[in-house]
């Protein structure tokens, strides 16, 4: 694997309840890019970032993280991963979730005042999550994962249900994070976002059609936007698949 | 095992407990409740209340602490805080020895609290040392969450691990002795009633509160609870999996 791969997918094979989910994939991402993983709801996605941050059981195939098998215990404060679903203590404040993580971190207290800002939840720094928005929730869990200062993020759809200036002020860390040396794997159902990525990976059905930078993409298609981009790609795989017959 | 990451998870579980105190009231005021009542009930047999009721403030911790700890634990897992974890820098031994001391502490104030009011106000009398008793309640209370963790590996819903109390330990507190001398019942359960943990643990508070001292005998079941614990803990931690389906 070279130097500037962040990430490396060899052949990866997942089978969950019995169906073959990832059948066989491979795919590369670049050290310090913010890369889009963009597609449906049931496509995968999720399935993908679990392999990648060494959850999921896997059939077969090779899943490489920084140089380490993913998973590997020297990646554990390395990679920071924010499941779909905020994964903090809802009986507990922000900050004593915080407090929590930076503590097995191992990061100074002064750290949990910055990233609470960095999510925008100051005034609701004492609140229980149970007291909070599904959205704030979600910035919690998202700021548990930026503590670290983490040489990669994986984040499952981390601005889903975020208000537009909350979202608008996310992608400008997200690229600020990449400018600092940082690899971000954001995975989005929803398309727009393709503008805010550096690379792109376009999943279908477990397959990936598309891996490129957005304005490639959207030359080498024709196409508008990314939603065109994206029917126009599924097209092509048709046309590719009946002329194979 | 890191000392911060174990006393970091003791303190966020001590801080769980604090937000819900309604079941904190709980821990504490039912197994007194229930003594008062067990008192009403055995008035007109001479005796019996004495008998049964030293053991029994050492037997109330096991049972509160395998509800409590295998309802928190399955929470864990189903709110997916345990998956974050999994892939952070936290040994699994960290997490149950965190709340092996959270809870070790919970139990140390509801024992002493039980045994006060038992020893103090209701008459229940010890030949042996009261502090002993208090003392093995709360190894009772670490065995009690060890085979909680363990059973909610078995559990997917909350219901499922509610129903756990009855069929896991139920069984243990009808052939334990309490109710009736194990010499005493059909011979394939006395044989049964040495497989079980609850057993040890009430043999040896009963002759703390009968015979006055532990003996060979006693010394040898609490060398069996401590046993029992730390292969609980084992199976617990083998049921910790960082990678799931």
């Amino acid at each position: 694997m070279s130097p500037d791969r962040a990430i490396s997918v060899t052949d990866l094979n997942v089978r969950r309840g019995g169906k073959l989910v990832l059948p066989g994939i491979s795919l590369e991402i670049e050290r310090g890019k913010v890369t889009g993983l963009l597609g449906p709801s049931g496509t995968g996605k999720t399935t993908l970032i679990r392999a990648i941050v060494g959850v999921q059981i896997v059939e077969s195939g090779e899943v490489t993280v920084l140089g380490e098998p993913a998973g590997s215990a020297g990646l554990r404060s390395r990679v920071a991963y924010v499941t779909q679903a905020p994964s903090v203590y809802r009986d507990l404040t922000v900050r004593e979730n915080l407090r929590y993580f930076a503590r097995i971190l191992d990061v100074p207290a002064e750290r949990i005042t910055e990233v609470i800002e960095t999510v925008h939840l100051g005034e609701q720094a004492d609140q229980e999550i149970d007291n909070l928005s599904g959205g704030q929730g979600a910035r919690v869990s998202l700021a548990t994962a930026l503590l670290g200062r983490p040489e990669m993020l994986v984040l499952d759809e981390p601005t889903v249900g975020l208000d537009p200036v909350l979202r608008a002020d996310l992608w400008r860390t997200f690229t600020g994070l990449a400018a600092e040396g940082a690899t971000l794997l954001i995975s989005s159902h929803v398309m727009d976002e393709a503008v805010h990525c550096d690379r792109l990976l376009l999943m279908r059905e477990g397959d990936i059609l598309a891996a490129s930078a957005p304005q490639a993409l959207l030359d080498r298609t024709g196409a508008a936007d990314m939603e065109q981009a994206f029917l126009k790609l599924i097209e092509e795989g048709r046309g590719a698949q009946r002329g194979g017959e | 095992m890191t000392p911060r990451v174990v006393g970091a998870t003791a303190q966020r579980v001590m801080e769980q407990l604090r937000r819900d105190p309604r079941t904190l009231a709980m821990i504490i005021v039912v197994p007194c409740v229930l003594l008062l009542l067990l008192k009403g009930v055995l008035e007109g047999q001479p005796g019996s209340f004495e008998r049964v009721g030293g053991p029994l403030v050492g037997i109330f911790p096991l049972i509160l602490m395998f509800l409590v700890t295998s309802i928190t634990m399955l929470r864990e897992r189903t709110t997916g805080t345990l998956e974050r974890l999994m892939t952070m820098p936290l040994a699994k031994l960290d997490l149950l020895l965190g709340y092996g001391i959270a809870f070790a502490a919970v139990a140390a104030v509801q024992a002493t609290i039980v045994a006060g009011v038992a020893f103090g106000l209701l008459g229940v009398e010890a030949a042996g040392s009261t502090i002993a008793v208090v003392l093995l309640a709360i190894a009772n209370a670490v065995l009690g969450m060890a085979l909680g963790l363990l059973a909610s590996a078995f559990a997917q819903t909350e219901f499922q691990a509610v129903q756990f109390m009855p069929a896991f330990i139920l069984p243990q507190l009808l052939l334990c002795g309490l109710f009736a001398p194990r010499d005493q019942m059909a011979s394939v359960l006395e044989a049964l009633s040495y497989a079980l943990p609850m057993t040890y643990a009430y043999d040896a508070l009963e002759r703390i509160t009968t015979d006055g001292s532990l003996g060979g005998r006693g010394w040898l079941d609490v060398a069996v609870t401590v046993g029992a614990t730390l292969l609980a803990l084992v199976l617990a931690a083998a049921t910790l999996r960082r990678r799931t389906a």
